[in-house]
C-alpha cells in the first residue's frame, strides 16, 4: 500500500532517451555506458562490464519502443495477445506498460475500475486523507507552531471537503493510468476475467481469448475474520473509510499494522478517539522491535488511543436499536471472553485476502493455498501436484509473496522480463515499505530479530548503526527532530541487512538504502557518496558513515563479483545461447574503445536527457 | 511549599551536572539533568508509614518555577533494573526542557508508577525505588494499591485535582473485572493524569459513556478548549486576547512571549486576585549612603545593603514575610527569602537572597553577585528564584522616585524603592536641611497584613537604614 506511482514517469525519460538514441544512431547501450563511466570513474572496468548487462535491458528497449510505435507488433501465429493480464491494478498496470515497451501485444482485463485496491480503495486515497491529518496536526499544536514563531487561530475541517479531496486524487490517479496505457496502445478489455485453460481466457459474457502468456494480478480484497459483521456504516473495512463518509467520536480499529495505523493517525487528526485491537502481544507487529517500541512512544502513547493486545474481537455486532458498536473480546491464547467494548465505530484493519474466487483456476489444476495462488521465486504458477502451469503467471497480492503495489509492479515487470526472454529474479528483500503516519516509518530488508537469526544460521556477524534526526539540520529546522534511522549490516563484508527508519520523510529516505541493497552496493562504497547539505538525506549519509565495517572488506569486493556472476551463471544455466549473447555484450562493452567521438556522443546524449527530462 | 520543592534538588551533585534548569530556554532546549532526592521515610515528619521497608518514592521534580506537571518522556531503566547512584533513571519533560533525572540512591527500579507519555503533578510520585531485590515484589504491591500518601508530598499549587485522595488510576484498559463502567480513551488517560477514579465518575456521554468532559469535570478542571497536547499556561490568555482584541494596525507585528515572558504573564493575571494596598514612607539615606562609600570597595552592592536592611525588618515583623495560600490562614515563613527583581534581556527574574537576614552584608554581596551571574547565563536554579518570601524591587538607579509594584502570588508584601535624592527637610525643630530621601512604597495583601502592620514594619525599615551601623555587624 504504498507509492508504486512512479512507473509512467519513470518510463518516459527513457523512451525519449531510446528515440534520442535513434536520431544520433548511437551504438546500442553505449550511453548508458558512458554515463555510468562518468558517474563512476574510479570503478574498475571489468565491474562495469559485469554491470552492463543489467544495462542493456534500456537498449533493448529503445528497439522495441520504436516497434511498439508501429503498432502493439503483429499477432504472433494464432494467438489473440502476447500476455493477457487479468486485473488492472497496479501490478497489472507495470507489467502492461513493460509489456508494450517489450514489443508485446497486451490486453488486460479488468472487471471493477482501473487501478485497483491501491488507487481506488488503498495506498492513494489514504494518503489524501493522511496529507490532510498531517496538516490539521500540525496546526493543532500549538507548542510546535509557536516555536516557529507562527500563530494560528482553532484549526477546522470540513469532512466532505476532506473526502472530496481523497476522491478526486483517486479519479485523477485512475484516469493517469487508464490514459498511459490507452496512449502505449494497451487493449483494456472490461469485465470479469478467468482462465478456461492453458492460453486461453475468458471475460465479461463469453468473449474467449487467447495469449502466448497470461498473468494473473487480480489482488486482494479486505480481510474480515468470522464473527465480525460489516454493515458498511459502523462496522467498515479500509474501503468504507476512506470514502470518509464519517467521524466517529470513537473508533475501534481491529489490528494494528500499518493499515490500522495510517487510519489512527487519520481519525485522531480529525478528532475522534481510537482503541486499537491486537491479537499478538505488542502494538505494530512486523515492524523492527526497536522502531515500534519509538513509534509507540510518537503515534500513540501521546495521543488519544488506548489499546488492548493479545486479544481477538471474536463478535462485532454493528450499531442498531439504539445501541452502540459491541465488540466482544476473546484472549488470543485461551479463548476465554476477556471483555466488552461498546465503541461507536470499528474499522476492520486485520490484512487482505486474495481475491481469487472465479478465477476458474481448476481448468488448469491449480489448488490456492488459503486463497493464495502459490508460486514460485519466477512467479510463475504452481499447479496441485506441484508442477509449473506453463505460459500462466501470478503476481500481486494475489500470489501473497509481499503485498505492496509496488512489490505487485516489479513482480509484473519481472515476468514480463522472462517472457520476452531474458531471466529474471526479483529480489523480495531489497522492496521498501512505508507506512505514511506522522512521522512515517519505512524499511527494506531484514529486521534487526531477523539477521540476527539469519546470522547465527549462517554464522556472520551482525552489527547496528543508528542515527538520529535530533542531529539533522534540516530535521530540526522543521522542528521535527524525532526520528530515528537504523542499519543492519555485515561488518565483514560491509552487506546492508535492513534499513530502519521512523521520522520526518522516512518513506522517501529509504530509497537510498532499498537502491543500494538491490544494487549490491556496500557500505564502504555508498559511504563515499555524497548528500546535499542540508537535507533529510544526511540521516543516512550518517548512518551509513556510523557504520563500523572492517578494514579488510575491500570497496566492491572479489567475492561480490563473484557471487553476482554465480548469480547470473545459474540463472543462464541450459540456456547457452543467450549465454552467449550476453558474454558478446560484455565483451562488447568492455572492449569498445572509449574513443574521442564515443565520449562525445556519451556527453551529447546525457546532455539531451538532463534537458528532455 | 518552595522549600519542598528545593528539595528534590541536586545541592551535592549539582558540580558533576554537565547543565542546570534554566528558566528561560524556550528554543530546543538542551537534554539537561537533574537529581531527585526522594524523602526517605524516616527523615519525613509527615508520613509515618513504611518506615521498615526502604521503598522509596521517586517524585515528579520540579524542573522550574512554573512547572505544574511534567511529562514523562521516557524511562531509561525498567521495572527490576539496579539503579547506582547518580545514574540517570528518567527522562522528564517539563514546561521548558526535557532533563535525564538521576538517583539519588542504590537500588531497585521496582515499580514504575506513571508510565512512558503519561504526565504526573509536580511531587506526585511516579515511581518506586527499592533498596534490595526482595522489596521489589513488596514495592509492587505497593504501586498497586498506591496509598494516598503522596498526596501530603504535593508542593505548591499544582492543579486541585489531588484534593480527593483518590487512587491513581493505573489498572490497564481492559483486563480486571467487566464491570460496565464505558470510558473512552482520552477519558481514561485524563483520569490517569488527573487521578480521578474512573469508577467514581458518572458518565454524560452517549449510551452513558464517560468522555473526557465528565472527567474534567470531576477533576475540577475547566474543560480544556485546547486540542490534545495539555494546554500551556499561557494559553487562555493568548486566546483571550486574540479573539477579543481590535484588529492590529498595518504594519504592527505580533511578536509570541517567550517562555519567561509567559511566566511573567501567567503570574501578574493571578496577582488580580489578591486584594493589595499600598504604603510609602520616606526615608533618610545619608548614613546609609555614607556606610556605602565605606563598603563599596570591599564589594558591598546597595542591593546587598537594602535586602539586609529588609532581612532585619521583616525578622521584627514576620507577618509581613508571611503569605495567604488559600484565604483562610496565614503562612508564616520560617526563612526571610528576599527576591529582589532584575530585568534581564527581555525578562524579569527575581533571584534569592535566602536567608538574608541572618548572612552578613559581605556573604549576602558574594552571594548577589553570583546569583546576577547565573540570571545573566540563564542558569538559575529553581530554588534560586522561585523561593522569595518578600521581593525588593529598586528602581532609584534610573532616577525614578517612587513607583508601585505590583505583588507577586504567594508572597505577602513587596518593596519598590525609588532614587535617594537631596530633598529640603524640616526637622522637628522647625530647621530646614538638605537631606538624602528615598520614597519606599510597600504592596501587601491585605487579607494578612494590615494597614498598621505595613506602617510599624516600614517604620523600623527606616531606623534600621538611618541608623545602618547593625548592618555590618
Amino acid at each position: 500500500m504504498a507509492t508504486p506511482f512512479s512507473q509512467p514517469s519513470l518510463t518516459r525519460p527513457n523512451r525519449v532517451l531510446g528515440s534520442t538514441g535513434s536520431v544520433f544512431s548511437t551504438p546500442r547501450s553505449l550511453r548508458f555506458c558512458g554515463l555510468r563511466r562518468e558517474a563512476l570513474g574510479f570503478s574498475p572496468s571489468n565491474h562495469l562490464a559485469l554491470r552492463s548487462d543489467r544495462i542493456i535491458v534500456p537498449s533493448r528497449r529503445f528497439e522495441v519502443s520504436a516497434s511498439s510505435a508501429a503498432g502493439n507488433g503483429a499477432p504472433p501465429k494464432s494467438f489473440d495477445y502476447d500476455l493477457i493480464i487479468i486485473g488492472a491494478g497496479v501490478g497489472g498496470h507495470g507489467a502492461a506498460l513493460h509489456a508494450v515497451e517489450k514489443g508485446l501485444k497486451t490486453a488486460i482485463i479488468e472487471g471493477d475500475v482501473v487501478g485497483g485496491t491501491c488507487v481506488n480503495r488503498g495506498c492513494v486515497p489514504s494518503k489524501a486523507l493522511l496529507a490532510v491529518s498531517g496538516r490539521m496536526r500540525e496546526l493543532q499544536n500549538e507548542h510546535h507552531m509557536k516555536s516557529f514563531g507562527l500563530q494560528v487561530s482553532a484549526a477546522g475541517y470540513d469532512r466532505q471537503g476532506v473526502a472530496d479531496h481523497a476522491n478526486n486524487l483517486a479519479t485523477k490517479i485512475r484516469n493517469n493510468l487508464t490514459n498511459s496505457m490507452k496512449a502505449l496502445g494497451v487493449d483494456i478489455l472490461t469485465g470479469f476475467g478467468s482462465v478456461l485453460g492453458p492460453q486461453k481466457v475468458k471475460y465479461g459474457k463469453d468473449n474467449i481469448i487467447t495469449a502466448k502468456n497470461i498473468i494473473i494480478a487480480t489482488g486482494s480484497v479486505p480481510f474480515v475474520p468470522k464473527g465480525i459483521e460489516v454493515d458498511g456504516k459502523t462496522v467498515i473495512t479500509s474501503d468504507h473509510a476512506l470514502k470518509l463518509e464519517s467521524v466517529p467520536d470513537w473508533i475501534a480499529i481491529v489490528g494494528s499494522g500499518y493499515i490500522g495505523l495510517e487510519f489512527s493517525d487519520v481519525y485522531t487528526a480529525l478528532g475522534s478517539e481510537v482503541t486499537f485491537i491486537e491479537a499478538l502481544d505488542q502494538l505494530m507487529p512486523g515492524f523492527d522491535p526497536e522502531i515500534s517500541k519509538l513509534a509507540q512512544r510518537v503515534l500513540i502513547n501521546p495521543r488519544k488511543i488506548d489499546y488492548h493486545t493479545g486479544v481477538f474481537a471474536s463478535k462485532i455486532t454493528p450499531a442498531k436499536d439504539g445501541k452502540p458498536v459491541m465488540i466482544e473480546l476473546i484472549d488470543a491464547k485461551t479463548k476465554e471472553p476477556k471483555d466488552t467494548l461498546e465503541v461507536d465505530a470499528a474499522l476492520i484493519a486485520t490484512g487482505r485476502a486474495p481475491f481469487t474466487n472465479g478465477l476458474g483456476l481448476e481448468n488448469v489444476n491449480v489448488v490456492t493455498q488459503r486463497g493464495f495462488i502459490p508460486v514460485d521465486e519466477r512467479m510463475r504458477v504452481i499447479d496441485g501436484n506441484g508442477k509449473l502451469v506453463p505460459n500462466l503467471y501470478c503476481i500481486g497480492d494475489a500470489n501473497g509473496k509481499l503485498m505492496l503495489a509496488h512489490a505487485a509492479s516489479a513482480q509484473g515487470i519481472s515476468v514480463v522480463e522472462q517472457v520476452s526472454g531474458r531471466d529474471h529474479v526479483l529480489n523480495h528483500l531489497s522492496i521498501p515499505a512505508a507506512c505514511f503516519t506522522h512521522p512515517e516509518i519505512s524499511m527494506v530488508g531484514l529486521t534487526e530479530p531477523q539477521a540476527r537469526e539469519k546470522g547465527e544460521k549462517e554464522g556472520f556477524k551482525v552489527s547496528v548503526a543508528k542515527t538520529s534526526f535530533k542531529a539533522n539540520t534540516k530535521a530540526l529546522a522543521e522542528n521535527e527532530g524525532e526520528g530515528i534511522a537504523k542499519m543492519i549490516y555485515r561488518p565483514d563484508n560491509g552487506e546492508i541487512l535492513g534499513v530502519h527508519i521512523f521520522g520526518l520523510h522516512a518513506a522517501d529516505l529509504i530509497h537510498e538504502a532499498s537502491n543500494a541493497m538491490a544494487l549490491g552496493t556496500r557500505i564502504q562504497d555508498i559511504k563515499l557518496a555524497v548528500h546535499a547539505h542540508p537535507t533529510l538525506s544526511e540521516v543516512l549519509d550518517e548512518l551509513f558513515k556510523a557504520a563500523k565495517v572492517e578494514s579488510h572488506a575491500t570497496a566492491r569486493t572479489e567475492d561480490a563479483k563473484a557471487k553476482l556472476n554465480m548469480d547470473e551463471d545459474d540463472l543462464r544455466s541450459g540456456d547457452d545461447e543467450k549465454q552467449d549473447s550476453v558474454i558478446k555484450d560484455l565483451i562488447v562493452i568492455s572492449t569498445s574503445p572509449s574513443s574521442f567521438i564515443e565520449n562525445i556522443y556519451a556527453r551529447v546524449l546525457s546532455l539531451v536527457s538532463r534537458i528532455l527530462v | 511549599m518552595a522549600a519542598s520543592s528545593s528539595s528534590f534538588l541536586p545541592t551535592p551533585s549539582l558540580s558533576n551536572s554537565k547543565s542546570t534548569i534554566s528558566f528561560a530556554s524556550s528554543v530546543s532546549p538542551p537534554l539537561r539533568r537533574v537529581v531527585f532526592r526522594s524523602s526517605t521515610p524516616s527523615s519525613s515528619h509527615r508520613r509515618v508509614m513504611t518506615v521498615r521497608s526502604k521503598i522509596r518514592e521517586i517524585f515528579m521534580p520540579a524542573l522550574s518555577s512554573t512547572m505544574t506537571e511534567g511529562k514523562i518522556v521516557s524511562w531509561i531503566k525498567t521495572e527490576g533494573e539496579k539503579l547506582a547512584k547518580g545514574e540517570s533513571v528518567v527522562v522528564v519533560e517539563s514546561d521548558k526542557a526535557d532533563m535525564d533525572v538521576e538517583t539519588f540512591y542504590d537500588g531497585y527500579l521496582a515499580a514504575i508508577v506513571v508510565g512512558e507519555g503519561e504526565t504526573a503533578p509536580v511531587g506526585a510520585a511516579i515511581g518506586l525505588l527499592a533498596e534490595t531485590e526482595a522489596e521489589i515484589e513488596e514495592a509492587k504491591n505497593k504501586a498497586a494499591s498506591k496509598p494516598s500518601s503522596s498526596s501530603a508530598v504535593v508542593p505548591s499549587p499544582p492543579p486541585p485535582a489531588t484534593s480527593s485522595p483518590a487512587p491513581p488510576a493505573i489498572a490497564q484498559p481492559s483486563s480486571d473485572s467487566p464491570r460496565k463502567t464505558v470510558a473512552t480513551p482520552y477519558a481514561k488517560k485524563l483520569a490517569k493524569q488527573h487521578k480521578v477514579d474512573i469508577g467514581s465518575v458518572a458518565g454524560t456521554g452517549p449510551f452513558g459513556r464517560i468522555t473526557a468532559s465528565d472527567v474534567e469535570a470531576a477533576a475540577g478542571i475547566a474543560p480544556s478548549v485546547a486540542p490534545p497536547p495539555p494546554p500551556t499556561a499561557a494559553a487562555p490568555t493568548a486566546k483571550a486576547t486574540t479573539s477579543n482584541s481590535p484588529p492590529l494596525l498595518p504594519d504592527s507585528s505580533v511578536v509570541p512571549f517567550t517562555a519567561m515572558q509567559s511566566a511573567v504573564s501567567k503570574n501578574m493575571i493571578e496577582s488580580l486576585s489578591v486584594p493589595t494596598f499600598r504604603v510609602g514612607y520616606p526615608v533618610n539615606t545619608d548614613a546609609l549612603d555614607a556606610l556605602y562609600e565605606k563598603v563599596k570597595p570591599k564589594g558591598v552592592t546597595m542591593t546587598a545593603l537594602l535586602a539586609k536592611a529588609v532581612g532585619m525588618a521583616l525578622a521584627q515583623h514576620p507577618v509581613v514575610n508571611a503569605s495567604c495560600k488559600d484565604g483562610k490562614s496565614f503562612s508564616y515563613n520560617s526563612n526571610i527569602n528576599v527576591a529582589v527583581a532584575v530585568a534581564i534581556n527581555g525578562g524579569l527574574i527575581t533571584p534569592v537572597l535566602q536567608d538574608a537576614d541572618k548572612l552578613d552584608l559581605y556573604l549576602l554581596s558574594q552571594k548577589w553577585k553570583e546569583l546576577v551571574g547565573k540570571a545573566r547565563s540563564k542558569q538559575l536554579q529553581p530554588h534560586e528564584y522561585n523561593s522569595g518570601t518578600f521581593t525588593l524591587s529598586n528602581l532609584g538607579m534610573f532616577g525614578v522616585d517612587r513607583f508601585d509594584a505590583i505583588l507577586p502570588p504567594g508572597q505577602g508584601a513587596i518593596m519598590a524603592v525609588g532614587a535617594s535624592k537631596p530633598t529640603v527637610v524640616a526637622d522637628k525643630d522647625g530647621f530646614f536641611s538638605v537631606k538624602n530621601t528615598m520614597l519606599v512604597n510597600v504592596t501587601a495583601d491585605h487579607r494578612i497584613v494590615y494597614g498598621a502592620d505595613l506602617a510599624a514594619f516600614l517604620q523600623t525599615f527606616a531606623k534600621i537604614v538611618e541608623n545602618p551601623d547593625s548592618l555590618t555587624l
